[in-house]
């Protein structure tokens, strides 16, 4: 069946019942592009599994994130309601002013993870305050009537799921017909909530367990500043005339500041409301606690390499804040790399690499012998050794085993010394290494961090930091050692309490050095003349060059040694491990290219540079023009970078045909000529009308027969 | 005769006249363009341009000749001769010389002036090139700035050239040969070969989104026949010209869902889909969009409920997308909603469906198509019927030179139609004219006094191409 038709847009293909692919064909689908099928469902298994952990973990992490912003709301909706409950003073007083109480939530920015909190917000309201809950929209709500009938629906429903579905049928045909308007709604309230006291004991506790007796009526607005003025304005000023029947409660969700609210309401109306701020964890927060949970971690087997990092962190921050996006991203990390490399069959947890390893074939084998890491890894061995791991099968299993534990344990070591190092550069004025832990992984992972001048300046600061801090960052450090399971650290750990002590004894002798000092000092309070002033500074800064540097400069120079030999040890850059395209991903380009796409840059491309994609001799030029032989569509938009504002279509037609007819041959006579003009004609119609579909130009009725254009500039 | 060819002389007389304000023009169109020009430009883009004030020159003069030629066959043997010369001299590869060689052949003194443009414009260029790196914010606003318009005033209509319909186009473009067909052919090859990673992402929860130049029809026809065959699909023509969301939203409710009954809103209808697809997991389907971002489907309500479709774990959205700007209609909501993946799928195959509608045509069409529509209503009327349209258009060509000219009057109208024998009473004509307003023929128009005018909103070369057709057809 064809897809062209003039008369319909929309096309439904129903193959048959018995035909009907099968949902569970994803891996599948993995299985047919790679060359070697025989691991392709392990491996897709373990992208999945990997996957999910990940998934698993992120959501877990949001919710501890979460946890404290949500506690505060529900303290806070419990005491407006308590006011509602026991209708002390302060409620009157308030009934008198009809405030509504609301939290205004500030969200930040990043208002695709708000869906997410959203979420979990309503979850804990409904386990503990009140099963009324209702989540609004801006684009559900362009009207008053809209957002009341949302509101009411949303709220009936809860209805349903919190009685027993003996009335369901009435409510649901109320539902449909009821007017939706506060009345009703307040009579509905009324009803819902005698019929939970009069309901039977054994269910009365049942529910009072979790709820009060007249829970609140929590009204969400997710999106606070979409939502019309007009539509906000009546819902607050009809709701506060009813406050004193339906325990009303508004939650604000705010993407940029609070002050919006007082922008958005008049005095009038937002003097009826009585609010109250709640701050969410910056998304920043969320991104460090995430990389923290995710990379700086021995709990996954795969990594992300330093450009994918970078990229990731790109989008982040220049993009969107979205901590979503960013987990996205991710996502399509984890796909990539088990789709694009074979050999990440091996990317496993520790306990399942021997069975993995002892099960690849001959293949396999080979692709190991490919890779760039291995093939250095190999060279740097002896002849006899080289030999065998290049004919060997069962040998280079062995080595292969061993090489992914070492690779294991350095990534282990490499996150405790990088931890150790970042307690060091976190303190540091300027930052030399970066404020957050990312960037110092980043600049690790990238090179030899020691080699790099930004290393440098930092361990020159370093070693002008003061007892007390350093006294703090080296107990710092000996906790992060202490915390690893493994005995590597042992000797160090050792080391830096042997530091802390030597600095605990300095303390003693410091009385002895300050008596030291005060001499030069008191010569220099005598002079008042200038010349001798200056004799004796220089004479002083003299002296201090050559001067013995005191038990605790010197034992501050030897902590910083100390560190710095850590790092040269244990954090190496992983690309320099054998092995490590295994384990980690470095298709920079693709992601970047599937997450950041610039379709406007591709089209440029296309037009001005077409032997770019199409690969012909003709149609490569000189000096970044483009031949009268490329594609019509080029020559047109060509043409069409020359012209103004307006374009005149029979000048370009001329000017498109005479740039045509130089490329084909000139010499044909007069009679086939109108017959090649006609078909040039047609050749321009299509370009220009493509073109027109493209945005570059549209048609003017400016002047007959002219085209206005729409771009200005090369793009 | 003599009187003839003193007319014929008039009329060059006044044709060299006009000529010369012609080129004059012209001097001023080539200024405005080599000025407008932006520093990228064709391989030498300068003397491109005097290329093209060349042949315009050339052209117009050819024309002109060939007029002189169809008036006076007979006496002018020798302004024939000097006309193929002009031809033969077509053929020559140097242009400058060429264009000095025609011009030496006229004495005219508009052709001297032409003559006379070149040269200094040329150095214009030249002091241009050295600026090209000049602000395009500044030449931006310079264009903007000026309400005047500096191009030429020829029109397709002086061009003598037919226009093409649908048709003909259609005809001429299925026998051009496709330029580059292997290269493209490997490119297009290139894509195909991602088709099971595109599976397999939409799987896993992406949707994707195609761009790139070219066409991008052939290859998700190519994706749909290979690998969805065995699966429910829906195949959405985005440059469909009267494609809604809403018939979007009913073919998935009515064919997949076999759904009957109709819904009060699209949200209440995304709804229920929604709530149908989380119900049933067993149901799958494939959404197929070309051209995502068309005039019909690029408003922000209709993107939100293709959004919120796509967003549902069971519906696989893949779209391609080919307007310049059309990622601007997405925000950060919308996009975290459709969760794409972006490909780049640069096809340079020609856009043939997707411009194959009328209005996404430029002006040479819709004159032609109307005309198609016109010829194909009025054949089927009665023959009464067709004089009456008749009347009716050769009234307006007659007052074609009145620019406020309102219609005919419909009581005049009807005392001409009735001198006419063409109906007998006020209530046939006003039957007819019914007919003729369902078919969008004629437009009724009441004027300050409460007059009733009718008006063809056809304009007059169509007209009289059609007044024409008809007189063939009688």
């Amino acid at each position: 069946m064809s897809t062209c038709s003039v008369s319909k847009g929309c096309f439904v293909f129903k193959p048959s019942t018995k035909k009907r692919r099968l949902s569970d064909k994803t891996a599948h689908d993995f299985r047919c592009t790679s060359n070697d099928s025989e691991d392709t469902e392990l491996r897709f298994v373990t992208c999945q599994s990997l996957w999910n952990q990940i998934k698993s973990e992120t959501e877990q992490i949001q919710e501890n994130l979460n946890k404290q912003l949500l506690d505060n709301l529900v303290s806070f909706l419990s005491r407006s309601h308590s006011d509602f409950q026991e209708k002390t003073t302060d409620w009157t007083c308030r009934m008198k002013f009809r405030e509504i109480p609301t939290a205004a939530l500030v969200l930040g920015v990043n208002v695709t993870d708000h869906d997410l909190t959203f979420r979990g917000l309503s979850d804990v309201l409904q386990d503990n305050i009140t099963p009324y809950v209702a989540l609004l929209e801006a684009k559900d709500c362009p009207g008053i009537k809209n957002l009341m009938q949302k509101l009411m629906g949303q709220l009936m429903k809860c209805d349903i799921d919190v009685d027993s579905l003996e009335d369901e049928d009435c409510v649901q045909v109320s539902q449909n017909r009821i007017r939706c308007s506060m009345p009703s709604l307040i009579s509905w309230y009324d009803s819902v909530t005698k019929k939970t006291n009069s309901e039977t004991p054994s269910k009365k506790r049942n529910s009072s367990s979790r709820h009060w007796q007249s829970p609140p009526v929590v009204v969400i607005f997710k999106d606070m500043e979409s939502f019309t003025t007009k539509v906000l304005q009546d819902f607050i000023v009809i709701s506060s005339q009813h406050i004193h029947e339906l325990p009303l409660v508004l939650i604000f969700g705010i993407a940029t500041s609070p002050m919006i609210i007082h922008r958005l309401l008049p005095h009038s109306v937002s003097s009826l409301l009585c609010i109250e701020l709640f701050q969410s964890l910056s998304c920043k927060e969320h991104l460090s606690t995430i990389i923290d949970k995710l990379l700086l971690t021995s709990q996954f087997p795969f990594k992300l390499g330093e450009k994918v990092l970078q990229v990731l962190i790109n989008i982040f921050l220049y993009h969107d804040f979205s901590v979503q996006n960013f987990i996205k991203g991710f996502q399509l990390c984890i796909v990539e790399h088990f789709y694009s490399q074979p050999l990440s069959v091996l990317c496993c947890h520790l306990a399942d690499i021997k069975k993995r390893v002892y099960s690849l074939s001959h293949d396999q084998c080979e692709s190991i012998r490919r890779l760039p890491s291995f093939r250095r890894y190999v060279e740097k061995q002896e002849s006899g050794k080289q030999i065998e791991l290049l004919t060997n099968d069962s040998f280079l299993k062995e080595e292969t085993e061993k090489l992914l534990g070492d690779l294991h344990v350095y990534h282990e070591n490499y996150v405790r010394i990088l931890r150790c190092l970042h307690v060091f550069t976190s303190s540091l004025p300027k930052y030399p290494l970066g404020k957050q832990i990312r960037e110092l992984h980043c600049a690790c992972l990238e090179n030899r961090v020691w080699e790099t001048e930004e290393y440098e300046s930092s361990l020159q600061l370093a070693r002008m930091l003061n007892k007390t801090d350093l006294v703090t960052m080296l107990q710092q450090c000996v906790e992060i050692l202490m915390s690893s399971s493994g005995k590597e650290f042992d000797r160090a750990v050792e080391k830096l309490k042997e530091f802390l002590t030597q600095f605990q004894n300095l303390e003693a002798e410091a009385s002895q050095e300050r008596d030291v000092s005060v001499s030069p000092q008191k010569e220099l309070q005598k002079k008042t003349d200038l010349y001798h002033l200056q004799k004796t500074l220089l004479e002083l800064k003299e002296s201090r060059r050559s001067k013995k540097l005191t038990k605790f400069e010197m034992l501050r120079f030897e902590v910083v040694d100390y560190i710095d030999s850590l790092v040269r040890r244990y954090l190496a850059p992983a690309d320099e491990r054998a092995l490590h395209e295994i384990v980690y991903f470095n298709g920079a380009a693709v992601l970047r290219g599937h997450l950041n796409a610039a379709p406007r840059t591709a089209l440029h491309t296309a037009l001005n540079s077409p032997h770019w994609y199409l690969k012909n001799q003709a149609l490569r030029c000189d000096g970044g023009g483009i031949s009268n032989k490329a594609p019509d569509i080029c020559i047109v938009y060509k043409l069409h970078l020359e012209c103004g504002r307006l374009i005149n279509l029979v000048d370009w037609l001329e000017a498109f045909s005479t740039v045509v007819m130089a490329a084909e041959e000139p010499n044909a006579d007069a009679a086939s000529s109108d017959q090649v003009d006609d078909v040039i004609h047609a050749r321009f119609i299509r370009a220009v009308s493509e073109l027109e579909l493209l945005g570059f130009i549209k048609p003017s009725k400016q002047k007959t027969d002219h085209v206005a254009r729409l771009t200005w500039g090369g793009c | 005769f003599v009187k003839k060819l003193e007319n014929i002389s008039d009329n060059e007389a006044q044709e060299i006249l006009e000529e010369k304000n012609y080129v004059a023009a012209l001097g001023i169109c080539a200024q405005g363009i080599s000025r407008g020009k932006p520093d990228t430009a064709l391989t030498s883009g300068d003397s491109f341009s005097v290329r093209v004030v060349q042949f315009l020159c050339k052209k117009s003069f050819q024309a002109f000749n060939l007029k002189i030629y169809a008036l006076a066959p007979d006496p002018y043997l020798e302004s024939e001769s000097e006309y193929s010369a002009s031809c033969s001299e077509e053929e020559d590869e140097d242009e400058q010389k060429e264009v000095s060689a025609v011009l030496s052949d006229q004495k005219t003194p508009a052709k001297t002036k032409a003559a006379s443009t070149p040269p200094p414009r040329n150095s214009l260029a030249k002091k241009n090139k050295e600026q090209k790196m000049g602000n395009l914010v500044e030449e931006y606003f310079e264009a903007h700035s000026s309400s005047k318009v500096l191009t030429s005033d020829r029109t397709l209509q002086k061009l003598r050239k037919r226009r093409l319909d649908q048709q003909t186009l259609r005809d001429l473009l299925k026998n051009a040969p496709l330029a580059y067909a292997a290269e493209i052919r490997n490119l297009n090859q290139q894509h195909e070969s991602l088709f099971s990673k595109w599976m397999l992402q939409l799987h896993l929860g992406f949707n994707i989104v195609l761009y790139g130049l070219g066409s991008k029809r052939d290859l998700l026809e190519k994706f749909r026949t290979s690998l969805l065959q065995d699966s429910v699909h829906l195949v959405v023509n985005g440059y469909f010209p009267s494609i809604t969301v809403r018939s979007i939203l009913n073919s998935i409710t009515e064919e997949v869902l076999d759904h009957i009954g109709t819904f009060r809103s699209p949200l209440d209808q995304l709804e229920f889909i929604t709530k149908r697809f989380k119900e049933d997991s067993s149901l799958e389907l494939y959404v197929l969009i070309h051209n995502l971002d068309s005039q019909m489907l690029r408003g922000e309500r209709s993107q939100q409920i293709l959004a919120q479709l796509s967003s549902l774990p069971s519906i696989y959205l893949i779209a391609s997308i080919d307007h310049i700007n059309a990622p601007l209609m997405w925000d950060q909501a919308k996009l975290s909603l459709y969760n794409w993946l972006w490909y780049e799928t640069t096809t340079f195959n020609p856009y043939v469906e997707e411009t194959s509608y009328e209005n996404s045509l430029l002006v040479q069409q819709s004159g032609s198509l109307a005309l198609s529509s016109l010829m194909h209503v009025l054949h089927s009327l009665t023959l009464n019927a067709r004089g009456i349209f008749r009347l009716l258009a050769q009234h307006q060509l007659e007052k074609k030179d009145n620019p406020s000219y309102p219609g005919l009057s419909f009581q005049d109208f009807y005392q001409q139609c009735r001198e006419a024998f063409l109906v007998n009473s006020d209530l046939t004509l006003r039957a007819q004219l019914t007919e003729f307003r369902d078919h969008k023929l004629i437009r009724t128009k009441r004027g300050a006094d409460g007059v009733e005018y009718l008006l063809i909103p056809v304009d007059d070369s169509t007209l009289t191409d059609f007044l024409e057709k008809e007189d063939e057809d009688v």
